[in-house]
């Protein structure tokens, strides 16, 4: 045998180099099947990328099916609560231009129902994406506030338009200096110089 | 002396810069202790981490030192009233924060008495627990009073082995003296402070830094800490050396790594002024209720360090120093380098608190105009965390959130001297707490998203969940259902049974038992005969029903109504037979029975079974063929039948509509079939052949040809078609729903259903030939449709609606605009008048073209809006 493929130094070479195919072409195949990975992986980094309001706003029923779409081409300004900063983050992902929200930006707000008004329909209930509402049939319904995430899915369905989106008040918690914009508003560090510097 | 002689090494901070100290100004006179001074405002968050709870009530009395405010979780401290008096108020009040918000403060309404309340000093504090110790600690108010306020408590139950207990007497920041001050009068005081913290951490060795330009309070250190494990540690002046990780680094050459706590490399930090606060706290039981606020500034007349009540208004203290308001610019809290300005000067003091700033306007001139980034670096040179400013400060101009992370901004501490040492005077500083904040409020952001999005999955999981149990419950009630239906007809079958066996013993006068019996008698005939014979009985039996009851109507009998139902029965029953031997007749045809021609039903029964018959040895299209054409003739026949009833008004005008019904229904099932079996290329010769006079038969044939037309055409022309042919239907059912209409007929109903259904039918076409149809094929189609039939409503709107698109799309939003508002305008007359119209004749359609009427006029309204 070994004296046959020393003679026919083609055949040998064809069926080394064939063997070497079919060994890859097992290690290949069994690595396919072995870690093949479940739903395209962007998807996944898409969806982490957006703000999970669940509020429909981009057209999709909810942020995962948006993260879909854009996976598949879809635009990525479609994120009213995201804002520029989603869409800084996507277009850095995605290695594509940032463009212009395609909607008004959204304050931060949370539903509030006044609840003398309400009527105990649990539509709203049956609306609100995250469960962050509690209420039963004919009894009053309330917004758990800090479940809310603004997605405004539950004004539409209430029949008696008792629910509010109240924008998230800024507390001594939540404060934070803004960017400097003008000279006036950077006038409180670089001070000790008695103007030596003009 | 000695310990100064054998000075320890100390290492060189990093960067720093050196702005003018102006320190002496306040170090002038010794400390003021301060009475009380008018309303005491106690905000609930003097320091960091969680507000405390107020746990006294409006109008409750309180003395000085009582606990007015319990801690709330760990990171937390507790509130004292800083003098006896009554509480006012709970509310907002301003506060000292660069947002210029409101916070919660009790208010205290001082009695002037300044009455202590009773005091629980820990005498032997080193025969106590170290958690009751840090306890008494924590609920005595402590925080660090360098500036942050951290609860003093949570640095001090650390658990990690403490090499270094750091007294911070630092004090870099220009201006402020307190802790100087402090150091100088208080140094015994401190140093047994410094004693309780060393039992509570039990450190290696103690060591107080302090900067070489506080020469008086080193002595007074020096001396206090004679012959006790305490070192003073004395080190260069340099800014910012008193920061914790600044001074953990000068005095040990430790560097406490990014994010972590000088606990992690076994060291705990303490303020001087906190550690005076503890020692009050342990050996005289006295709460935090007071500190040594520095006053200074060329704006107030006597600059010095005052012991003033928390709570005092930052008003009150400036006046009692000679506050000029005009000469000052602002006042500031803190330090020139790391204080911010007061908003309101209705804020009171608070624990952290260490300096009152009012400088004149060419003492801290209002920086100048921020220029563009040189790129010198200064500012790197500057930073005490070796950051990159310059490189900080564009990630911050761009918001690249990443790239801040990446040079650590996170680890800047603040301290300005990138901002001091710039030659373009850019407020680097600002921009780095603003990126701060972004960045926390991000994570926050993105913490809540996850969070959103478990309880999206969550629900999703659980509607899922619920619609799986429903779709079980469905199908176990289902299989219920079926179960019991099941059991019923085989009940309801063996009960007909029975009955049918009883039946003969029962009653023989019975004509139903009578004809059971003789069905019984031919059952060894086969089924067709008994059929046939069935059939024939049974119109014997009905003519024989219809002479007794035309007798009896002659006689005006008693038993007429009798009659008449038994002769509904007896006709229905007719019907039934009839139709088993259509069916047995379908598989087995033989020669035409014996019928009464009289009877049109059975007559044409006849006729069809003989042409069945003949269709036999045809071809199946033949044979369907045939049939459909008897079926038409059959159908015309019933039709001036029903009409004949009508007229006279008799009971059989029911039985013979239901029966065209069902046999339009076959003819339309000939058709099909025949649809089916033609191939494309006969079907147009065959169609002519039905007869052009019945419309449905006509309609179908040219389906027929029509669909067989279709079979070599593209998706798109067979759309056209299908169009096309719906219209012209469309515009048949409609005239005869008119006709229908005007003579009452019931029919007009079913026609309207039908006619819906086509329009839907139409529509469903329009929408697919849109989405097949090229966009440059439009134009055409569109004008194609507008020709085919300008009297359909329907087909014409279609046909306008894609006429426009289709210029719309060639147009500026200007124009379209314009001319949707036109075309508008149009519909809104036309309607108008179909209204007015509609509302003479007092039709039905008034209200859905009111409502059509109102939804194109906010149609106008929103583009007009839009105009503007």
């Amino acid at each position: 045998m070994i004296e046959f493929l020393t003679e026919n130094a083609l055949l040998a070479a064809l069926i080394a180099l064939g063997g070497l195919a079919l060994v890859f072409g097992g290690i290949l195949g069994f690595a396919s099947v072995k870690f093949k990975v479940e739903g395209n992986p962007i998807v996944d980094q898409i969806n982490d990328l957006l703000p999970q309001t669940q509020c429909g706003q981009c057209g999709f029923p909810g942020c995962k099916p948006y993260a879909e779409a854009i996976a598949d081409g879809e635009e990525i300004n479609r994120c009213p609560p995201g804002g520029e900063a989603t869409i800084q983050h996507l277009a850095d992902l995605l290695d594509v231009e940032v463009k212009p929200l395609d909607a008004e930006e959204k304050v931060p707000s949370v539903a509030f129902i006044r609840e003398a008004e309400c009527i105990g329909c649990t539509k709203c209930i049956q609306a609100c994406p995250v469960d962050a509402i509690l209420g039963a049939a004919k009894q009053m319904h309330t917004v758990i506030g800090s479940e809310c995430t603004g997605c405004d899915l539950c004004t539409d369905p209430c029949p008696v338009d008792c629910i509010d989106m109240v924008p998230i008040e800024t507390t001594m918690q939540t404060w934070h200096w803004d960017l400097p914009k003008t000279p006036a508003q950077s006038q409180l560090i670089a001070t000790d110089r008695k103007g030596e510097v003009a | 002396m000695s310990a100064l002689k054998k000075m320890r090494k100390t290492y060189k901070l990093r960067g720093g810069i050196h702005p003018p100290e102006n320190k002496t100004q306040s170090l002038q006179s010794p400390i003021d202790v301060l009475p009380v001074m008018g309303e005491i405002v106690l905000p609930l968050g003097m320091h960091i981490g969680a507000p405390a709870e107020a746990i006294v009530e409006v109008g409750q009395t309180v003395l000085k030192g009582e606990m007015i405010a319990k801690p709330k979780g760990f990171v937390s401290t507790a509130i004292h009233a800083s003098t006896s008096g009554t509480v006012k108020a709970i509310e907002h009040r301003p506060i000292i924060h660069a947002s210029g918000m409101t916070a919660p403060c009790i208010v205290i309404e001082p009695d002037g008495k300044d009455q202590w309340t009773t005091l629980t000093p820990i005498l032997n504090y080193r025969q106590s627990e170290k958690n009751d110790l840090l306890e008494h600690i924590n609920n005595s108010g402590i925080a660090g009073m360098g500036g942050a306020g951290f609860p003093s408590r949570v640095k001090l139950a650390t658990d990690k082995t403490i090499e270094q207990l750091i007294i911070n007497g630092t004090e870099c920041e220009p201006y402020i003296t307190a802790d100087d001050i402090l150091m100088q009068e208080r140094a015994a005081e401190i140093v047994e402070g410094i004693e309780i913290l060393q039992h509570l951490v039990n450190p290696q060795e103690t060591l107080i830094g302090v900067e070489d330009n506080k020469p008086e309070a080193i002595n007074a250190l020096q001396a206090a800490t004679q012959g006790k494990n305490i070192e003073v540690v004395v080190f260069p002046t340099k800014y910012p050396s008193g920061g914790e990780k600044q001074l953990i680094q000068i005095l040990t050459g430790k560097e406490v790594k990014s994010g972590g706590l000088p606990a992690d490399v076994g060291v705990v930090c303490q303020n001087i002024g906190s550690t005076y606060a503890i020692f009050r706290a342990v050996k005289h039981g006295e709460p935090l209720i007071s500190r040594i606020t520095t006053l200074t500034g060329e704006a107030l007349t006597t600059k010095k360090n005052v012991e003033v009540r928390l709570g005092t208004s930052v008003q009150q203290l400036l006046d009692f120093a000679g506050f000029h308001a005009s000469r000052a610019n602002r006042v500031i809290a803190g330090g020139p380098m790391m204080g911010f300005s007061i908003p309101s000067l209705d804020a009171p003091v608070v624990k952290t608190t260490n300096c009152l700033l009012a400088p004149e306007s060419n003492e801290l001139p209002l920086p100048p105009e921020a220029q563009p980034c040189i790129r010198c670096g200064m500012c790197s040179e500057a930073c005490p965390v070796s950051l990159l400013p310059q490189q900080l400060y564009w990630f911050a101009q761009a918001k690249d959130q990443e790239g801040l992370k990446k040079h650590h901004l996170m680890d800047c501490i603040e301290c300005g001297a990138c901002s001091y040492v710039c030659p373009s005077n850019i407020p680097l500083v600002q921009y780095y707490r603003a990126s701060k904040a972004d960045i926390r409020q991000t994570a926050e952001d993105q913490k809540k998203a996850d969070y959103a999005k478990t309880r999206y999955e969550a629900r999703l999981a659980r509607i899922e969940k619920e619609e799986a149990e429903k779709e079980a419950k469905k199908q176990a009630r289902l299989k219920k259902a079926a179960a019991a239906t099941t059991a019923k007809e085989k009940s309801e079958v063996k009960a007909a049974v029975e009955r049918t066996k009883a039946a003969p013993a029962e009653a023989t006068d019975d004509p139903v038992a009578a004809a059971i019996a003789r069905a019984k008698a031919k059952a060894d005939a086969s089924p067709l005969d008994k059929a046939k014979d069935n059939v024939a009985s049974l119109e014997k039996r009905l003519k024989k029903a219809q002479a007794k009851l035309d007798a009896a109507k002659a006689n005006n009998d008693e038993n007429l109504a009798a009659f008449e139902s038994s002769l509904t029965k007896l006709q229905d029953k007719l019907t039934t037979a009839k139709a088993e031997l259509e069916k047995l007749q379908g598989e087995a045809p033989k020669a035409t029975p014996e019928i009464n021609t009289d009877d049109p039903v059975a007559a044409a029964i006849a006729r069809a079974q003989a042409s069945r018959a003949d269709g036999e040895s045809l071809s199946p299209e033949d044979k369907l063929n045939k049939d459909i054409e008897s079926l038409t003739k059959r159908i015309k026949a019933t039709e001036t039948k029903v009409a004949a009833a009508k007229e006279n008004g008799d009971e059989k005008a029911e039985i013979l509509e239901s029966s065209l019904t069902k046999m339009q229904d076959k003819l339309t099932t000939a058709q099909n079939e025949l649809a089916k079996l033609q191939p494309a290329k006969e079907a147009p010769q065959a169609a002519p052949a039905v007869d052009e006079n019945d419309p449905v038969a006509a309609a179908i044939a040219r389906a027929q040809a029509k669909r067989s037309g279709d079979e070599a055409l593209s998706p798109e022309d067979k759309l056209k078609k299908d169009i096309d042919g719906l219209n012209k239907r469309i515009n048949a059912t409609q005239e005869k729903v008119a006709t229908a209409k005007e003579n009452g007929d019931d029919k007009a109903e079913i026609l309207e259903s039908s006619l819906n259904k086509m329009q839907d039918k139409l529509k469903a076409a329009e929408a697919e030939l849109a989405k097949l149809q090229p966009a440059t094929e439009k134009t055409e189609d569109a004008a194609a449709t507008q020709s085919h039939d300008p009297n359909d409503p329907v087909a014409a709107a279609i046909a306008r609606a894609q006429a426009k698109r289709e210029q719309s799309s060639d147009l500026s939003p200007e124009e379209k605009r314009e001319k949707d508002i036109a075309h508008l305008e149009k519909r809104i007359k036309l309607t108008e008048e179909k209204l007015s119209e509609a509302k003479d004749a007092g039709d039905d359609k008034a209200e859905i073209l009111e409502s059509s009427l109102e939804k194109l006029k906010t149609k106008l309204a929103d583009l007009a809006a839009a105009e503007d």
